[in-house]
This record gives C-alpha cells, sequence and structure tokens, in this order.
C-alpha cells in the first residue's frame, strides 16, 4: 500500500549502519561516506594501470544496465567497471524495447528480478525513477542510479569530485563554478550536493535566468547571470552540455548568443585562478558551450575524468554490493 | 405523527448560529422541532446522542466519480458509500467521465446508479464543452434539465477566451452556474509539483503560482463582463485569494473552494517522491497554505473533496508518470478536523466551509432549522481509529491517512431523515 514509508531518501540508500547498499543522490550522505567512495576509487586507479586490470570483488555476480534513457558512452563505463570487477553484466535497451510496448515499469521489475540479478544500474528520464525501483525491487538487489530526469546523476558527480580532488589537491576551500543549463541538469544537483558536503568554499551557477532552478540558493549555491563574475577567482569550471531543445522551448534565442555569453572561451577563462581546471561531462558541444582552444587546452582536464569514471563505478559498484550482501555474510559467519 | 428523537446531542449549525447541546426531533424526513418536544405524536425511536456533534451533512463542491468509463477505478456506489461514510450527503461529481457528462444520458446514468445505491446524494456538474475539449459548447441547458446542477470543464481549461466569454453569456441567458478551475495549461503542462525549492531539489518540473493566477484573472475579468454565476474550484495560491477578495470588493459575486488536501499537505510532503502527493492542483508552500486556511476561518472559501480515486497500479510509478489525485472521501471529516484538533480553524468555521457555504453556491437549505430537511451527521469527536486501506468503501486505496490515526467518528449519516450509514 501506498503510504509514508519512503518520505526520508537516505533511508532507501543506507543499511541500518550507515553504509550504502544504493547509491542514488549524493543528497544527505555524509563527508565520511562520500570520501570512503573517493578513496576506494583511487585504489581502484592503480589496478586500472595494470596490465590485468580485473579484480575478483564481484566474481559470480549479475549486474544489469537497465537503460530507459540511451547514452552509449555512460553505460559502456559501466559495463567496464562491471567486468573489470569480474561481474557478469546485462545490457538492456529498453528505450526501445518493452515500454515503448506499454509494458509498465513493475512489470519490467518483475521479469527482471525473476533473472536473479543481483545489482540493476538504472537510467530513466523521470526524476526519482531510482528510488521508485529501489523501494520497490525485491531485497538484495542494489541499485545504481545511471541519471534519472533532472534529479540526479551521482557517479557522475563523483568522477568530477574525483577529478578536483586529484589535480586540486582536494576540494575543501575551492570555489567551483558550474556554468549552463542547470535547469536540467542532474549533473548539477548532484556537483552541488557533493561540493557541500566535501567543504567547497563556494559553489556557483551560472546561466540566464530561463536556465538557472528557482531557488536554488537553498540547495547551497550561489547564482551568477554575469559569466565574468561568476568565474572571478574560481579554482573549478564545470561546463554543462546545452541540449538543443532549450531553443526551441523558449528557454534561449539562438546557440549564438548563448556562447557569446555563457560560452567558455580563453578570454572568460583568464577571471579565474591562473591554475583553475576546466571540466565537463561530455559529450562536448564546441563552439557552442566550450571553444575548443579551451577544451584541448592546458587547463581542460575532461579526458581524465573519462578515466576515472570507471574506477568510481567500480567503487561504488563494490561498496553497495557489500552494503547489500551483510545478512548473508552474518549467517556464513553463524 | 412518530418522530425520531435524538437527545442530548452538541447541535453545531452554522447558518443559525447555534452551539448547544440540546434535542430534535424529525419525522417525515424534516425537523419538526429543536430543543422542545412536539405537541402532538409519539417517539418512535430515541438516539442518545451524548458527546456527539449533530452537524449539517457536508456538501462537496467537487469529486471525481470513476464511473462510467473507469470501473477499475471504482464505481458510483463504492464512492458514494466512502462519501457518506466520510460525511457528505451531497457530492457534486466533476464531469471528467468516459464519456464525458456532456450528454443528458450521460447526467441521467450518474443519477440513476447514485439513486440505486442509496448513499450519498450526487448532484452532476454536466461539461461546459463538447468533450471537455474546451472548443464547443456541450447543451448545457439540456444537461440542466437532465438535472445538472451546474456547469464545468474540470481542470482541463478553456484555451479560447473568445469560446471562454461565450460560454459564459450563453450559460447567463439562462442562469445557468458556472464551476470554473484557473489552470492556464501552457503555464502548468508537463509540471507535475508545485514550482519551488522542493521542485527545484527533487528535480521534478514545477508549476508556478502564475498557472493559477493569471487564469484566474482572465476569469474575474470575464464574469465580470458576462454577468454569468460562477464559482471558482480548487484554488491553491495564497496570491488567487486576494484577487478573489478584491473581486468581491469591487462588487462581483463569485465563490471559491480550495481542495482539503490544500488545507492539509505541502510541497513538503513530496520530498522521497512518494507519488500519493501528486495531485492537481498540486499541493503549494506552507505560505500558500496557511493563506487558504486563513482565507476559510474568514468564510470566504469552501473546502471541497476533489476526491480521485485510482487503482494501486496508477499511483506505482515514479512521481512524474503516476496519475495524479488523492482519494479523499472514507474518513473526509475526521481528515478535516485535523485542522481543528491542530488549532488552526474552530469548529464552527471548518463546518461553516463544509456545508453552509457550498450549500449557499448550489442554493441548497442544509441547516439543523425547523422545517428544513434532515440532513445531518451525528459525530463522535474524541473517538480515535487507525485507518487500514480494508475500512475503506473506497475502491481508490490512494488515500493519505492509510496507517495513521485519527481522532473523530462519523457515527450516522442522514438524508431527508432516513439513515444511510
Amino acid at each position: 500500500m501506498i503510504n509514508d514509508s519512503y518520505s526520508d531518501p537516505n533511508k532507501v540508500q543506507l543499511t541500518e549502519d550507515g553504509r550504502l547498499k544504493h547509491f542514488l543522490t549524493t543528497e544527505g550522505l555524509s563527508r565520511e561516506l562520500l570520501t570512503e567512495i573517493l578513496d576506494t576509487a583511487d585504489s581502484f586507479i592503480s589496478t586500472q594501470e595494470r596490465a590485468v586490470k580485473t579484480v575478483p570483488l564481484l566474481r559470480g555476480k549479475t549486474v544489469v544496465n537497465l537503460f530507459f534513457e540511451n547514452s552509449t558512452r555512460t553505460r559502456s563505463t559501466f559495463e567496464l567497471a562491471a567486468k573489470r570487477l569480474s561481474a557478469d553484466i546485462l545490457n538492456l535497451d529498453i528505450a526501445r524495447s518493452a515500454t515503448s510496448k506499454g509494458e509498465t515499469l513493475m512489470d519490467t521489475l518483475w521479469n527482471l528480478e525473476a533473472m536473479y540479478s543481483d545489482m540493476f544500474v538504472v537510467r530513466h528520464a523521470d526524476s526519482g525513477a531510482a528510488h521508485f525501483i529501489a523501494e520497490h525491487v525485491t531485497p538484495n538487489v542494489a541499485i545504481i542510479n545511471a541519471g534519472d530526469g533532472r534529479h540526479a546523476h551521482p557517479t557522475q558527480a563523483m568522477l568530477d569530485m574525483l577529478t578536483i580532488r586529484r589535480h586540486k589537491d582536494g576540494i575543501e576551500g575551492k570555489i567551483v563554478a558550474i556554468v549552463g543549463d542547470i535547469l536540467h541538469s542532474r549533473v548539477a544537483r548532484s556537483q552541488i550536493h557533493a561540493l557541500r558536503t566535501l567543504g567547497a568554499a563556494e559553489v556557483r551557477v551560472i546561466g540566464p535566468g530561463t536556465l538557472l532552478p528557482r531557488d536554488i540558493e537553498a540547495l547551497g549555491a550561489v547564482p551568477f547571470y554575469d559569466m565574468k563574475k561568476g568565474l572571478a577567482d574560481c579554482d573549478v569550471v564545470i561546463m554543462l552540455r546545452l541540449q538543443k531543445e532549450r531553443m526551441q522551448n523558449a528557454l534561449l534565442p539562438s546557440e549564438g548568443e548563448f556562447f557569446k555569453l555563457y560560452g567558455l572561451t580563453e578570454e572568460k577563462l583568464a577571471y579565474a585562478k591562473p591554475d583553475a581546471i576546466v571540466m565537463h561531462p561530455g559529450p562536448i558541444n564546441r563552439g557552442v558551450e566550450i571553444e575548443s582552444a579551451v577544451a584541448d587546452g592546458s587547463h581542460s582536464v575532461i579526458l581524465n575524468q573519462v578515466s576515472y569514471g570507471i574506477a568510481v563505478r567500480m567503487a561504488v559498484m563494490a561498496m553497495a554490493m557489500s552494503g547489500q550482501q551483510t545478512p548473508i555474510i552474518t549467517e556464513e559467519n553463524a | 405523527m412518530r418522530y425520531l428523537h435524538i437527545a442530548n446531542a452538541r447541535v453545531i449549525d452554522p447558518a443559525s448560529e447555534m452551539d448547544s447541546v440540546t434535542d430534535v426531533y424529525i419525522a417525515n424526513g424534516k425537523i419538526k422541532a429543536i430543543g422542545h418536544r412536539p405537541d402532538a405524536g409519539e417517539i418512535e425511536e430515541t438516539i442518545n446522542a451524548d458527546g456527539q456533534w449533530l452537524i449539517p451533512g457536508l456538501i462537496d463542491l467537487g469529486g471525481h466519480l470513476p464511473e462510467p468509463g473507469y470501473s477499475q477505478k471504482g464505481s458510483i456506489d463504492s464512492e458514494t458509500l466512502a462519501a457518506a461514510r466520510g460525511g457528505f450527503t451531497h457530492i457534486c461529481s466533476l464531469p471528467d467521465t468516459k464519456p464525458v457528462a456532456d450528454t443528458s444520458a450521460v447526467i441521467k446514468l450518474i443519477l440513476e446508479k447514485a439513486a440505486r445505491a442509496g448513499h450519498t446524494r450526487v448532484l452532476p456538474l454536466g461539461a461546459m464543452t463538447q468533450g471537455l475539449e474546451g472548443e464547443q459548447l456541450a447543451s448545457m441547458y439540456t444537461l440542466a434539465e437532465a438535472g445538472a446542477v451546474a456547469m464545468s470543464n474540470a481542470r482541463q481549461p478553456i484555451r479560447d477566451s473568445y469560446v471562454l466569454r461565450r460560454l459564459m453569456e450563453y450559460a447567463a441567458t439562462y442562469d445557468i452556474p458556472l464551476f470554473l478551475c484557473a489552470n492556464d495549461l501552457s503555464l502548468s503542462d508537463g509540471g507535475c509539483m508545485h514550482e519551488g525549492t522542493v521542485a527545484t531539489r527533487m528535480g521534478l518540473a514545477g508549476i508556478p503560482e502564475t498557472a493559477e493566477t493569471i487564469a484566474l484573472a482572465q476569469l474575474l475579468l470575464l464574469i465580470e463582463q458576462t454577468g454569468v454565476r460562477a464559482h471558482i474550484s480548487q484554488i491553491s495560491t495564497r496570491r488567487a485569494i486576494s484577487m478573489l477578495r478584491q473581486a468581491r470588493e469591487g462588487g462581483l459575486r463569485v465563490t471559491a473552494d480550495t481542495p482539503l488536501a490544500n488545507l492539509i499537505y505541502t510541497d513538503a510532503s513530496v520530498t522521497g517522491y512518494n507519488s500519493l502527493y501528486n495531485v492537481q492542483p498540486p499541493l503549494r508552500s506552507e505560505r500558500d497554505r496557511e493563506a487558504l486556511v486563513a482565507a476559510v476561518a474568514a468564510g470566504e472559501l469552501a473546502i471541497s473533496s476533489n476526491h480521485r480515486p485510482h487503482e494501486i497500479a496508477a499511483k506505482k510509478a515514479p512521481f512524474s508518470d503516476a496519475e495524479s489525485g488523492m482519494s479523499q472521501y472514507d474518513f473526509f471529516l475526521p481528515h478535516a478536523m485535523a485542522l481543528v484538533n491542530r488549532g488552526e480553524l474552530t469548529e464552527n468555521q471548518l463546518i461553516r466551509a463544509l456545508t453552509l457555504i457550498p450549500a449557499k453556491v448550489l442554493d441548497l437549505n442544509q441547516g439543523i432549522t425547523e422545517g428544513n430537511d434532515f440532513n445531518a451527521v451525528l459525530y463522535q469527536p474524541a473517538q480515535e481509529e487507525t485507518v487500514a486501506a480494508n475500512l475503506l468503501a473506497s475502491r481508490g486505496h490512494n488515500h493519505p491517512l492509510i496507517g495513521k490515526t485519527v481522532i473523530g467518528k462519523v457515527n450516522a449519516v442522514f438524508i431527508e431523515g432516513v439513515q444511510v450509514c
């Protein structure tokens, strides 16, 4: 029956002793837990540099990539992460199959549960879809949110945190600017929560009024409409991808005007600190949100982000699976 | 003459401003005497109402009946029984059935089924436009003749100001009342909750206050121009209340209601993506809620149910994909009484908003007064009860009180002197 059992999202993703059993959002997670994810990811980065890259942490486990929205890149990094943890992986491209035939999300879930999977990596166009699945899936199946609507994309945010930590010697005290379409961005929301928890001095969001959500200050971000003012003294500049459909929805007049105001050029980047790093979750629209000279320039750590993505996903998958397995381990010990 | 005698009830009747413990005598469906035994006749039955309240039957200015068309969500029988148990003697049914209530056949079907069920009286609202599409006028005169008490377009907007003006002029010709929802679809479309901090945090598309206020401004100006009898249904914002107040001060005769959910819950309930709280109009901010409660206290708003039962599958989906609406009829009076128990309204203010104000909108006499039909509720204000799904008469189990404890119990409901539950 429908009731208030899931009024606190963090009751859903944590075990009773505060460990991760699903990874749905960065919001509300403790600094210790976020740091543990980063430390674990750091340890996996060293394994990625070896000739034999696999570790046996998820041997015998079945991971299902449940993508209700297409995303080759994110799906591939999850697939690679699962394989390097020695899991069996199944890719389900639901965007083109089940739900388009009228099957409900619940029907899809029940079918997948019947396959005895251990983990679902979920991407869905609806905000809260990963929470919904975590609430309704059978126990002992871990849910990793690979992006839900405008709400959260926690693994992307954590790989960004890892990038900042490795390239800026920590997050504490840093000024971070996130630029572009904040309104529709699940990445931005997850970054804001993670940055605040990990001690960033200031999180700024920069964009036109149509692309900054109402009351964004409540999340702990400071809005700027002027790119140069917003970039002043920043340590980190995160550019977001601009979707073409924003022009059709009367949110923006043209790509050209957006680039003029918010596109990251060398000239605008000069307002940030001299050693500032430039990040982008990809894929890049060159000439729309960022000029090539900056994307490929010395400040850019965009390609590093991609390789850290695998390590972060390995870390989160390993941690969530271990959070799920607690009861079984206890039984074996008894 | 043989009387039903209700002894020692606390009679709270906002219409006559009565609030005292007394006896009421009923015969032939009418209230024959209050406070003194009638001169002639004998007592057939005495109900000892020690510690109970006797109040006028509740009147709902808008609930969704799932029949015809949505049998998976309930029936007229199940939902009118739920309404009776919640304390309603009369409910206005919104026209968004399938087929839409835009023909006299559908109006008659609803009336017949409700009469056969024999629970709460149904006062159907007819559709203003054919198929609720907002384009061609429905045969409003014919619908009124068939028994529709007013016309509504549910929450479907009339997009074209020309159509809205003409339908108001047409309705005004025959003095047919209109129940209008203020909803600018171009601003609300795609949204699934109040636009504010919670929506930003949850990443859910918001419905701004202006979706209501811009549409309300248009409605008020056209009501003024056409002189139509109009009621505004399902107000949810603080700003709309001040607009209505201003219009009334300018001499416009316009009434309004707000759904109970908007008086009790806010957008904070959406935290955690509980699809139960996906409702239209959306649950708004605490500031809006407080202003709505204050308007009820001031006698400016009726309280409606906005009852909308759903089968479990309709709500078992991610928040924005779930169908909107709450099942409200069961436990309605104790649910509403929470506002009194919290000290936000007095008993008289709450009961007035549930009985006298809607009765005036519909031109009904609903008061505990000698000579009136005996449409009333016997209510035990102190009894605690834990709500469980199997206690609901409604087929819709999307009820916000499941698993919670309520204070107060509807002990009996009378319609024209007949006890219906």
